[in-house]
């Protein structure tokens, strides 16, 4: 039977209702779906999918476990690897990743590896069973920080053995899953229950601690923590700075997400947090949080513009969110920059002045360098600015930790992948070691980070 | 769950709490602030901490119920618990050095002056207090505030109570008659933070300001919290709430504080209180 060049379609909520709903945007694969694209995967003896794989998944074992509708045996193998995979099958960049090494991709497209794990973990999720405890024999170890990094470290260090607790410092686990992407891409419930996972391999959380204020590392180490793995992120938010930033109505895109996300202001008044949203809203950016943000914006009422200064090409957003916003009715102004915003006499935004861009010879990153062109301003009447243009390393624990070595950036120097820092018994990853990056990189550190702590702990003894 | 194990009422719309917070007690420091959240359908909200004690565990907070999430913690009762309550936040302020302090507090701003009043009393300097309100039983803390000042002002902008006027007055006065005061800690409403900070710049003294912007996360997370200091921005969060008084722009805070004014009333307009939707007998309507 020749192979389907095409992949088996995602089921999506139209584009028209859900831009004005905060429902997950892909439905997810129904049984058949899943059998009929597990079909297309041609079971290769030497599989380079996996290659393409931060937390090196068995991907052509799970996909045969499928064909055989053997669920049970799938998730496992999912699992083996991969703590958190309802989570990756939907927020993974798949096309640059596995996908991108498939074989059958090489001439058709290649086969939906995300949207097959998704359905998996969405079956396995489904029948509600828990994970079996693992008995804690050895050393303690505190992770710091409970965003992907973080729960990645931390289940793989209790699968071996460790008795590891998680610091949290907001109110939730789950870090950039929970106050960064919306329930839209990522519903929280999927979020909770792969968290109560890890938390069932016996991994403790402590909500509403922040190492560096309540206690140091030094502090933790006093209390017997034998390691630590420092996770907390690129929680920063960077500012354009010009003129009319400060205005009411400017919101970083951190602030904006994490409204809505994390504190349910998309539900006022009957959560408390508020958001005010105007009937126009530019959103600064062209990654995916820009998307986020601006898809956001949208479902709350508001004509929804991205204003990027390179072209379409360069935007590092995913492809599939690119499509997804321009369906929903996001507008683009790409070639563009914001050089000022204006306020009204309340000191709220009025309007947003931007500037034409042209691509130049290409810069440090080897993306053609965006140039402003000569007497090419222009003003849009808008209510809020939205600010994506990137985070910076959180310094809240590093400002209290001296001998953390850091880059120049405040990103934390780490001898190799994995993650050892210059201080003893400390190892970092994910964001405030790569600055802003992928859930699924900082999973991958988080594994290499434990694998790491597993060895030196060892050695220890 | 974070206990309350103390509640008083200092002026009608004025209350203490005091939680038991063991940990948070353990490290505080005066300028420290706290952020709480009621219950999982509340907002986080930071307040300065306005006392603590380590032995006991505790920390003491006075607030006035100015919006919605501050009344619904005014309804709470001893023995009733905060679900979410995370610090040490912010820098706190250095109190060793000074040799003659002038600590002013304005209305509700007059709980988070006390624990600073009593770090520079404790480290040695001599402190003089003036602490205003608009009207007699406003005025809080005066027991406390006269044990560890060496002098205490009290105004009242009715004249129901000490000098009819307002706190700058005293401190003009103070100011002219007195040549080495050698800082001014002013917390209080903006305007009169900001009345404050121009009135010592005159004067060449030195002045510090804590601020209260609107803030999500307390960690430098949001940006929400952003002020301008000397034409910089500054997050309130982690590089304040303690700011030269001399360097920010009052009137940009004043305009970002007010930003989400229309949302405080559609809150308080919701049906939908926990406290009185349930059949409760709560006075929040």
């Amino acid at each position: 039977m020749p192979i389907n060049p095409k992949k088996t379609p995602m089921p999506e909520q139209d584009p028209v209702k859900r831009s004005k709903n905060f429902t997950e945007v892909a439905l997810g694969y129904t049984e058949e779906d899943a059998l009929k694209e597990a079909a297309r995967c041609l079971d290769c003896k030497k599989p380079f999918c996996m290659e393409g794989c931060p937390v090196e998944v068995p991907i052509s074992d799970f996909i045969r476990a499928i064909k055989e509708k053997d669920y049970d045996k799938s998730i496992k193998i999912l699992k083996s690897k991969n703590n958190l995979p309802g989570i990756c099958g939907r927020v993974c960049p798949q096309e640059s990743q596995c996908e991108k090494y498939c074989v059958v991709g090489k001439k058709n497209e290649p086969v939906g590896i995300g949207r097959l794990e998704r359905w998996v973990a969405d079956w396995d999720m489904a029948r509600k069973t828990q994970a079996e405890p693992i008995e804690a024999t050895k050393a303690k170890v505190a992770v710091v920080g409970a965003g992907p990094a973080g729960l990645a470290a931390a289940g793989d260090l209790a699968r071996m053995g460790y008795k590891v607790t998680v610091f949290e410092a907001f109110h939730e686990p789950g870090g950039v899953l929970v106050y960064g992407i919306p329930e839209f891409r990522l519903p929280k419930k999927i979020v909770k229950r792969e968290v109560e996972y890890v938390k069932e391999l016996g991994v403790e959380v402590k909500l509403n601690y922040i190492i560096g204020k309540i206690k140091s590392v030094d502090e933790l180490f006093e209390e017997g923590y034998e390691a630590v793995f420092v996770g907390t992120g690129a929680g920063l938010p960077k500012f354009m700075n010009i003129p009319g930033e400060n205005l009411s109505g400017v919101y970083s895109a951190n602030e904006f997400l994490t409204r809505v996300n994390l504190m349910k202001a998309y539900q006022f008044p009957k959560y408390k947090t508020p958001v005010r949203v105007g009937k126009r809203v530019v959103v600064v950016g062209g990654g995916n949080v820009a998307m986020d943000a601006a898809r956001t914006a949208l479902r709350l009422g508001a004509e929804s513009f991205i204003v990027y200064r390179r072209a379409e090409e360069q935007m590092p957003a995913r492809l599939e969110e690119i499509h997804h916003a321009k369906e929903e009715g996001v507008q683009f102004r790409l070639l563009n920059n914001p050089i000022e915003i204006i306020g009204n006499d309340k000191g709220e935004v009025k309007a947003i002045k931007c500037v034409e861009m042209e691509l130049g010879e290409p810069d440090e990153s080897g993306r053609r360098r965006p140039v402003p062109k000569k007497d090419s301003e222009w003003v849009m009447e808008v209510d809020n600015v939205i600010i994506a243009i990137g985070n910076s390393p959180n310094p809240l624990l590093l400002k209290e930790t001296p001998d953390i070595e850091t880059t120049k950036w405040g990103t934390i120097v780490t001898e190799d992948e994995c993650g050892k820092t210059t201080k003893e018994g400390v190892y970092a990853g994910g964001d405030i070691v790569t600055g802003a990056a992928t859930v699924i990189e900082a999973m991958g550190a988080g594994k290499n980070a434990a694998k790491a702590i597993d060895q030196y702990l060892s050695n220890k003894k | 769950m974070y206990k309350i194990l103390k509640k008083r009422v200092l002026a009608p719309t004025i209350k203490l709490i005091e939680i038991d917070a063991p940990e948070i007690a353990a490290k505080i420091l005066p300028g420290n602030f706290i952020i709480f959240r009621i219950d999982e359908k509340g907002e986080r909200i930071p307040l300065t901490v306005a006392d603590f004690d380590r032995e006991k565990g505790t920390i003491t907070l006075i607030f006035q119920e100015i919006g919605y999430s501050t009344m619904h913690l005014g309804r709470l009762e001893e023995g009733d618990g905060l679900l979410d309550l995370v610090g040490p936040l912010g820098e706190h302020l250095p109190v060793e050095g000074y040799k003659k302090v002038i600590c002013i507090g304005g209305g509700s701003g007059t709980a988070l002056l006390y624990p600073k009043v009593k770090a520079f009393h404790e480290a040695g300097a001599e402190v003089v207090t003036i602490t205003g309100a608009r009207t007699e039983e406003l005025l809080i803390l005066q027991d406390e505030l006269k044990a560890v000042s060496n002098e205490l002002y009290l105004t009242t902008d009715d004249g129901s109570f000490g000098h009819h006027g307002f706190v700058t007055d005293v401190l003009k006065q103070l100011l002219e008659e007195h040549k080495d005061f050698d800082l001014v800690v002013a917390i209080g409403p903006v305007p009169m933070m900001k009345a404050c900070a121009n009135m010592t710049k005159e004067y060449d003294v030195n002045c510090i300001v804590s601020l209260n912007a609107i803030m999500v996360d307390g960690t430098g997370m949001c940006g929400g919290c952003r002020v301008t200091v000397d034409n910089e921005t500054k997050f309130t969060c982690v590089d304040g709430p303690a700011f030269d008084g001399h360097l920010v722009d009052f009137d940009d805070l004043m305009r970002r504080l007010s930003y989400f004014k229309d949302h405080e009333t559609r809150v308080h307009d919701h049906d939908d209180h926990d406290c009185c939707s349930n059949g409760g007998e709560c006075k929040c309507r």
